[in-house]
């Protein structure tokens, strides 16, 4: 029968004998730089996730804001006092929790707007395409900053959720232009001829057949663009718009210094210093995942 | 040239009438109108209110109010500051020459920082230097702005007191200062703000220049260079640098938004008088036309920037040049 001749052909295939996945992780790893990144990445997302077991305090106690107010870092309190007398370094482990949640789900809203948006405008072409790039290149003009500034100034108490809302509405622009360039150049590949054929759907060859084909591109965005959200929020905290007090995000325990910056500069120092290694880990990340990508 | 130079304009034309559209449904997004400060105040009556929404063409349908909106814009009408008591345009444009000398320094100083990083790498590519500077570029890259200018701040002014706090002149002393203690007051109140601004964004152009001149190496005029009997040096700079600059060039208009982002920062940390440190300031007092006016202007800022960028590309790239 056509069916089982149909049937054996398929099963004598070999199959890969690791996932996609797996095998961009292994070439990825084999850089002893992204080994240490992936390390360090991982240590600080235990620590967030783990705060409420690791922090030595509890980060919005106020245990005596005379005796124990703006103390410098000692045995007891690696990390120092705050104003408020609350212990920084568990401040800085909540604020791991804070700041990588709101990367991490402001990330996804942006993903899922962007893969929307660049794939029909791509997939759509003629006018709609030419109206839907043009929207996108104003976006792209308002740095991202400022257009958060005039959302974020009009709504005075904003909630963690409508905050990490707005960070996602403003961080899909540059991503939904790279989807859209690889929509247009993949759709009039073979493959894509070959569903039409049989007569798929648009929405199907949109969601089964193209979309696969721009996850590399899509990883390598998310990335970068978490690493670009903790800082954005980190300075709108700073600039006193971004998370609300008293919660701790590692802007906002440099906001709470911020006045007195010289004298206490370890309220600035240890935040920053866990900033910026989450942020670089995630860069080094990012690229290695772009360079396995490209040597495909 | 010049075509494309027009068609270039138009699309910047385009971009800056989608901005104002943009703003203005920033502001009609936004909860209360203009008046809700005058709400709070219970001896304001119920028609005062009304009086003033007509006054001001509040109570008309949305399509006009965004017809008087860029009518009074495209006149340079950005509203009242009401923290200033004086017009956004006037605020802004007394606080953008400061920005504007900051931005250019840094611009300047980032580009010449960073191509002549990229040239010492690759010069040594693979080699220690080469790595540790990989290493340096990526931590400037990764850096956040208002972090990075407030270890600058502690370093510089506190820990090693070389340069002054803040300010763009001496607040005290200025106005007594014959004309070369003035210059070289203000030129010592912008070293440590534009230095910052510099070596951040040298961070980005470096590894961009890295990678853009690795690109240019395996090309077929290198090999035929160093068949010539050229020098790496020469090889290097006459002829790998000068195809690896044209995306360079590219680059300038797409590191506006980053610089503008980065001068908002360093002008509120240094307290530099610039449209950066006016719009941060504007946010606690809630003045909110300051605010968005802020963003318009930014955004035409880095919509100029990336056409000059643009023409400037074109009128270096003899391919496109020819045409």
């Amino acid at each position: 029968m056509p069916g089982q001749i149909q049937e054996s052909a398929l099963t004598r295939i070999p199959r890969p004998r690791e996932s996609a996945f797996a095998l961009g992780l292994r070439r990825i790893l084999r850089a002893p730089s992204s080994r240490v990144a992936l390390a360090i990445l991982a240590t600080i997302v235990l620590i967030g996730l783990l705060a409420p077991f690791i922090a030595p305090y509890d980060p919005a106690a106020q245990p005596d804001v005379v005796a124990l107010k703006s103390l410098a870092p000692s045995l007891a309190h690696p990390f120092g006092t705050d104003p408020y007398s609350r212990d920084v370094l568990s401040r800085v482990i909540y604020g791991a929790r804070l700041s990588l949640a709101i990367g991490l789900l402001s990330t996804l809203v942006s993903l899922t707007l962007g893969v929307a948006y660049g794939a029909i405008a791509g997939y759509a072409g003629g006018v709609a395409d030419a109206f839907m790039m043009r929207v996108l290149d104003a976006f792209l003009a308002i740095p991202r900053l400022l257009l958060l500034l005039g959302i974020l100034v009009a709504w005075p108490q904003l909630s963690i959720g409508a905050l990490i809302l707005f960070l996602g509405l403003t961080g899909w622009f540059g991503l939904s232009r790279i989807v859209r360039g690889q929509v247009l150049a993949l759709k009039h590949a073979e493959f894509v001829t070959a569903a039409q054929a049989l007569g798929a759907s648009r929405r199907r060859i949109l969601v089964r057949h193209l979309l696969p084909n721009l996850i590399s591109p899509i990883v390598v965005a998310a990335t970068v663009g978490v690493a670009h959200v903790i800082v954005l929020e980190a300075g709108l905290s700073y600039l006193g718009i971004g998370v609300p007090q008293p919660l701790a995000s590692w802007g906002n325990i440099i906001q709470d210094g911020a006045d007195q910056v010289a004298a206490l500069w370890w309220m600035s120092l240890f935040p920053g210093l866990f900033m910026v290694l989450t942020v670089m880990t995630l860069n080094i990340l990012g690229e290695a995942l772009r360079d396995a990508h490209d040597r495909r | 040239m010049l075509p494309y130079f027009a068609r270039r304009l138009a699309q910047a034309a385009v971009i800056v009438a989608f901005v104002a559209a943009i703003s203005f449904a920033l502001i009609h997004l936004a909860p209360g109108d203009p008046f809700s400060a005058v709400m709070d105040n219970p001896n304001v009556s119920e028609s005062v209110r009304q009086t003033l929404r007509a006054q001001y063409g509040l109570d008309k349908p949305l399509p006009e109010q965004f017809a008087r909106y860029v009518g009074s814009l495209a006149r340079g009408d950005l509203g009242w500051s009401f923290s200033h008591d004086r017009p956004v345009l006037d605020v802004l444009a007394t606080a953008l020459p400061n920005t504007l000398l900051l931005m250019g320094v840094a611009l300047v100083g980032s580009f010449s920082l960073g191509i002549l990083v990229a040239l010492i790498q690759v010069a040594r590519r693979g080699s220690a230097t080469d790595h540790a500077l990989s290493g340096v570029t990526l931590l400037l890259f990764s850096m956040p702005e208002f972090w990075f200018a407030i270890l600058a701040l502690l370093a510089f002014t506190y820990w090693l007191p070389i340069f002054p706090v803040g300010g763009s002149v001496d607040a005290v002393m200025h106005d007594y200062m014959g004309l070369g203690a003035r210059i070289g007051d203000r030129l010592r109140h912008l070293t440590l703000p534009a230095l910052t601004l510099t070596v951040l964004a040298a961070g980005g152009v470096a590894r961009y220049q890295r990678a853009a001149l690795l690109e240019v190496l395996p090309a077929d005029y290198i090999r035929t260079a160093r068949l010539k009997g050229l020098t790496e040096r020469e090889i290097l700079r006459r002829h790998a640098l000068r195809n690896a600059l044209l995306p360079t060039i590219s680059l300038i208009g797409l590191s506006f938004p980053a610089l503008l982002t980065g001068a908002f920062f360093i002008e509120k940390i240094f307290a530099w008088p610039g449209m950066g440190l006016a719009v941060v300031s504007a946010i606690s007092s809630r003045d909110y036309p300051l605010v968005v006016g802020g963003v318009i202007i930014g955004s035409i800022m880095v919509t100029l920037g990336s056409l000059i960028a643009d023409v400037l590309y074109a009128w270096a790239d003899p391919r496109i040049r020819a045409h």
